[in-house]
């Protein structure tokens, strides 16, 4: 099935609880109300016309600027007998955001969920273990959100630029390559 | 044994059924059979695991956060650190996931050159699969032979890029370097070894073995089923019996020009999916790594030099969008989930690794196995901890 009818099917089975959809051809997707997402990943598993066994990936983007401010959950799906991709989305508020967990449907969904809860703060209800995954079990906050903001101090230990060094920078001083060169300015980057 | 003694006194030895308390074990992170920092937690029983729970995380290096603050030329040297064992199979699968968002298309002379690569890269983190899963269950040799031709490879590399193990090679809309003049016969010669020494001493020094056989064929078995659930992908995924290859299904960069046959798990010696399966697999898969680069060599001898720096824009700046885009990395698929908001960093780069999601099922084949056996299970889903943690 191409992504205009996987669409239809879903939207034929839950009507209003796919808010939208985007299905130009590089990545269709359809939105999927927060509260429906178990049923709907559940259904795309089961239905044989659908099929679709995989979850090939699960990311979090956090969209701070758009309006309204949102977080995004990704699922991609694959399909082992029908050799058919799509992606479901599910929109979240920033402050406090949670999405029930879909580690029942695809057992590979709980360490990507570990993980967009580590790295984006986003609980999934109902997970049965719900830890951090790469990040040290006692690490604050949530680094891939985009107001996140490099803490001063880990565990006593000085983590910032010094004075020191923000003093040899002003100066002309290149101190660190790339995401480390803490010149005022980026000189690696071009501004368009 | 007899339980009492007809004096009503019960010895310590001579209970009915042995207790034994069960006891938690700590299994890495400075373990060498834990092919990097990767710690287990096992709950033990005696000899057998109750429960298994690994700990990843040691070697986290935030790529996907450094992502966010290079442009896309500078992720290329990160992207390589992810699986320092493949590092051409990450390049490429970063550079197709930006060239198909921006819309580049490149010369079929790079494209031959990208699967040369690609595929030398694949024997190469094949030989050091296997090598080193050989040092794992007990036999040293297997993995000098092995290692010896993976030199081989890396000396081809150095020749071409200057770099032995993390190259930035692939570029996106092209490669940094053209092959050196000479590369065709060298990568013959080695072609012509490795079919005629190498792989009959690894069919027979291994695979064959009747050792290696009894020891793992029925060990560490994952079910079609399990797999899938779990997204095991790559020789894990084919062999527990499914014969489902990007490079045949959704080829890339002209995988579709060439002949070669998606090798899959037989359960010739025992159920397919066990750890003898997956090794089995990507044995097999070395030979159709050679069937392509013969096909590719005799293509480059046909075609005229093309620049190599062709379709390398000036500055990569692809509009806005996103793109899911997946590639077979010699440990399975490699998938990119990349957002672009129109600027010269990415928005967000999401990396599913193979190795990641290998891991996460370890849990469920190590319940009930022996301590033994954990070793050649972490072995066989041949995890690197470098893309588990990026």
């Amino acid at each position: 099935m191409d992504a205009a009818a996987i669409h239809a099917a879903l939207v034929q089975r839950f009507g209003e609880r796919i808010t939208g959809a985007s299905l130009d051809a590089g990545s269709p997707f359809a939105i999927v109300a927060t509260d429906a997402i178990a049923e709907v990943a559940a259904f795309c598993k089961v239905d044989p016309a659908l099929a679709l066994d995989n979850l090939m990936c699960l990311s979090a983007v956090d969209y701070p600027k758009e309006t309204p401010p949102r977080m995004e959950v990704v699922y991609h799906l694959f399909s082992y007998r029908h050799l058919h991709t799509f992606a479901l989305k599910v929109q979240l508020p920033r402050e406090s955001p949670a999405v029930p967990t879909l580690e029942g449907v695809w057992g590979v969904a709980n360490w990507h969920e570990r993980e967009a809860w580590d790295l984006f703060g986003i609980l999934f209800t109902g997970h049965s273990d719900m830890r951090r995954i790469l990040l040290p079990d006692d690490w604050e906050g949530h680094p891939l959100r985009k107001d996140w903001q490099d803490p001063e101090y880990y565990n006593g230990l000085h983590v910032k630029p010094t004075p020191q060094m923000m003093e040899r920078a002003l100066a002309g001083e290149t101190i660190g390559v790339g995401p480390f060169d803490f010149t005022p300015e980026n000189k690696h980057v071009e501004e368009p | 044994m007899s339980a009492a003694s007809p004096t009503g006194f019960v010895s310590d030895w001579d209970q009915d059924g042995l207790d034994t308390d069960e006891m938690v074990v700590n299994m890495g992170p400075q373990h060498p059979a834990t092919h990097g920092v990767l710690r287990v937690e096992l709950r033990t029983d005696g000899e057998v695991v109750r429960a298994a729970r690994p700990h990843i995380g040691y070697l986290h290096r935030c790529f996907e956060k450094h992502c966010e603050n290079v442009d896309y030329p500078g992720v290329m040297p990160y992207a390589d650190r992810m699986d320092y064992c493949a590092a051409m199979g990450n390049t490429l699968g970063f550079a197709l996931t930006v060239e198909k968002l921006c819309g580049i298309e490149v010369s079929p002379y790079v494209q031959t050159v990208r699967v040369i690569m690609a595929e030398l890269q694949r024997i190469a983190s094949h030989t050091i699969a296997v090598g080193t899963y050989t040092m794992d269950i007990g036999a040293f040799t297997p993995f000098l032979h092995l290692i010896r031709d993976r030199e081989k490879i890396l000396d081809l590399f150095e020749w071409t890029c200057g770099a032995r193990l993390l190259y930035n090679y692939n570029w996106v809309g092209g490669v940094s370097h053209d092959l050196p003049d000479g590369f065709i016969r060298a990568t013959r010669d080695f072609l012509r070894e490795f079919e005629t020494v190498t792989f009959p001493e690894l069919l027979d020094l291994i695979i064959h073995n009747r050792i290696f056989v009894r020891r793992l064929s029925h060990v560490g078995v994952c079910s079609p089923e399990l797999a899938i659930s779990y997204d095991l992908t790559g020789p894990n995924l084919r062999g527990s019996g499914i014969a489902r290859d990007l490079r045949k299904d959704f080829p890339y960069s002209g995988y579709e020009s060439y002949d070669f046959d998606v090798c899959v798990g037989t359960g010739q010696y025992g159920p397919k999916g066990s750890c003898f399966e997956r090794n089995w697999v990507r044995v097999v898969e070395m030979r159709e790594s050679a069937k392509i680069l013969h096909q590719a060599l005799d293509r480059l001898e046909k075609t005229e030099k093309a620049d190599v720096h062709e379709k390398v824009p000036k500055r990569v700046k692809p509009p806005k969008g996103e793109i899911y885009f997946r590639s077979e990395a010699p440990r399975g698929q490699l998938g990119y989930y990349l957002v672009s908001d129109g600027n010269i960093n990415p928005y967000r780069v999401k990396v599913k690794s193979p190795c990641f999601t290998a891991m996460s099922v370890f849990h469920h084949l190590a319940k009930g196995m022996l301590i033994a056996d954990v070793i050649a299970l972490i072995g066989s889903l041949d995890i690197v901890l470098g893309e588990i943690d990026r």
